[in-house]
């Protein structure tokens, strides 16, 4: 048995990791979440706005990183949309205005269709230079949008009229797959002007390093598809009631992914102590240094 | 005939029979639909595609078998197959480097590279520079909806775009683009070393500093307390293990080692967050596959009635 395990080839790995994955997606394996502090405070700050209120929707992700954080995005805006809240889209990435765009498609023109585009949600689009972007329009939005994502000029826009800088906004909610994102936001526009509200959905790999930020500078933060899936489950028990049962699903796709999450990494702890169970019989017999 | 290869003959053999099989069978696999919408934007006019699900198109067939309202995609459909198949290409590495990964990762890089182009000229070099300069012009050839006053102020982001590019030009000209250069690399030293000494250095100091007894309507708060606790003497610890003026000894040994763990608990936190993270990424491929793709399940019941 030490030998085989020894000389296992890593390609086995990949496919019991491929059938870890694979099996409970095929079978739609689901389990139970409980929403821990983080995610009840990110519900918490979306509860306390009033319908009417401003939110800028920061979707600073891309395809490559939808798997954890397009859940977010779309229980993100059925919630604001629930609510009543006026949508701000932008992005600080290329691709950011397509998932913006689908996330508009599949929540909002299929369970709001009474909300009016710039009226009730507008898409501004992407914007280059990272950082300075967040720098210009936290006291001059106009400086740098002067059309939305689709070319209309922002002074036709009537949910645009009156608003001058992000610093107008009640929230800020952030959906982050790196730079630039949620780190940016804190330094650039929530730690100058401390009244500004910042909550953000993040992906796994940057999740511990904005755990530092919270609750002074960062008051909510959903950490990757967990994050996402204890939220969804916020929403959908306060919300979720006027869903036909066969819309519901859309909602709950970050439960949906936690299924082959959990297999998987029950098969990471197993590898991982059987690896250990065979560094450490080949120490014991000699064999490695 | 090598066994690497008799591998890859049976994989693309029954692969391919899977495909033509599930293709031609039922209710067939990766078709995509689409609801043609008019838009206007000023006095210009065309038609966007909304997806629509194959539910939708069953519906609105069987009550009228010639309805344009939804119809097949061709090139969405195409996409669908082009996206599964370099899924799969980009999958193959992990048996074996091979010519399929190395075409699907050449394009990947290819296409990222021409659509960051293209977005940055059409986001940014139209509406926020011509825009702002020839606003008529860009009004009359790219966008309507434009209603800018011309700024020229922006020349001087023109001239210092036209000296960037001197960079490609002969030894004579190209020493120009230092000086864009520098201008951009003093604004952004500037702006991130306030912004981070201001958020990530006083603001964390700040937030390090808590009451070790949380006493809450009276009572005193045991785990609140402990966590303040944990929260500062982690962070003095960790910041002991990076004091070297003094040798790791005695006091300041035993707490470089309290910080050594404290590191370490953070490093599994990370790790723990990053194969997470990973093992999404696989899912939804996975699920594009399985769903989008091959038609096998249906989470979101978008083929209800097909």
């Amino acid at each position: 048995m030490y030998e085989f395990l020894k000389n296992l080839d890593r390609r086995w790995i990949f496919m019991l990791m491929l059938l870890a994955v694979a099996i409970p997606i095929l079978f739609e394996l689901t389990f139970p979440e409980k929403p821990t502090g983080l995610a009840q405070a990110v519900f918490d700050e979306i509860e306390a706005l009033d319908p009417g209120d401003k939110v800028l929707m920061a979707w600073d992700f891309d395809p490559a990183s939808e798997g954890e954080l397009g859940p977010m995005a779309t229980a993100f805006t059925y919630h604001c949309a629930t609510k009543g809240l006026k949508l701000y889209y932008m992005s600080l990435w290329p691709v950011g205005p397509q998932m913006v765009d689908d996330n508009i498609a599949n929540v909002i023109k299929t369970d709001f269709p009474d909300l009016v585009y710039g009226v009730d949600y507008v898409n501004l689009g992407y914007k280059s230079g990272n950082e300075a972007v967040i720098k210009v329009i936290i006291t001059d939005i106009r400086g740098l949008y002067t059309t939305d994502a689709k070319g209309t000029s922002i002074r036709d826009i009537p949910m645009m009229q009156g608003i001058e800088n992000i610093q107008q906004m009640d929230l800020i909610i952030n959906i982050s797959a790196g730079y630039a994102g949620t780190t940016e936001w804190v330094l650039f526009a929530v730690t100058p002007y401390p009244d500004i509200r910042l909550v953000a959905g993040v992906t796994g790999v940057q999740a511990p390093l904005l755990y530092p930020y919270i609750p002074e500078q960062l008051p909510g933060l959903l950490g990757a598809i967990k994050g996402a899936a204890e939220y969804e489950k916020l929403v959908m028990d306060a919300y979720g009631g006027d869903i036909p049962p066969e819309r519901k699903n859309k909602y709950l796709k970050g439960k949906l992914r936690m299924g082959p999450q959990l297999i998987a990494h029950v098969l990471i702890i197993v590898l991982i102590i059987v690896a250990n169970l065979v560094y450490f019989t080949g120490k014991r017999r000699g064999e490695v240094s | 005939m090598q066994g690497r290869t008799i591998v890859w003959t049976l994989l693309f053999v029954l692969g391919g029979l899977f495909l033509v099989l599930r293709a031609t069978t039922g209710a067939g696999m990766a078709k995509v639909y689409v609801k043609p919408v008019p838009t206007v934007v000023g006095d210009v006019s065309w038609t966007d595609h909304e997806l629509a699900t194959p539910g939708e198109y069953a519906v609105a067939t069987a009550a009228d078998p010639n309805q344009t309202d939804i119809v097949l995609s061709f090139w969405r459909t195409f996409g669908v197959w082009v996206a599964a198949l370099f899924t799969l290409a980009i999958f193959s590495f992990l048996y074996s480097d091979n010519t399929l990964y190395k075409i699907a990762e050449s394009i990947v890089i290819g296409v990222s590279a021409a659509y960051w182009m293209v977005v940055g000229f059409w986001d940014v070099i139209v509406p926020n520079l011509m825009g702002k300069l020839v606003p008529n012009m860009v009004k009359a050839w790219a966008m309507p909806g434009l209603k800018e006053d011309a700024e020229y102020l922006y020349l001087i982001p023109l001239v210092l775009g036209v000296m960037l590019l001197c960079r490609l030009g002969p030894k004579s000209v190209s020493w120009w683009s230092r000086w864009p250069l520098a201008f951009f690399i003093g604004v952004f030293c500037g702006l991130r070393l306030t912004h981070y000494l201001h958020g990530n250095f006083l603001n964390q100091i700040r937030n390090a500093i808590v009451s070790l007894v949380i006493v809450d309507n009276g009572s005193f708060d045991f785990w609140d307390s402990l966590r303040s606790v944990i929260l500062v003497g982690g962070v003095l610890c960790g910041i002991v293990y990076f004091f070297f003026s003094f040798e790791h000894k005695g006091i300041v040994g035993r707490t470089a080692k309290v910080g050594i763990w404290v590191l370490m608990i953070t490093f599994g936190a990370g790790f723990g967050y990053t194969v997470m993270g990973r093992i999404a990424l696989l899912a939804i491929r996975l699920e594009f596959i399985f769903d989008d793709w091959l038609w096998l399940i249906d989470p979101t019941n978008q083929r209800i009635g097909v």
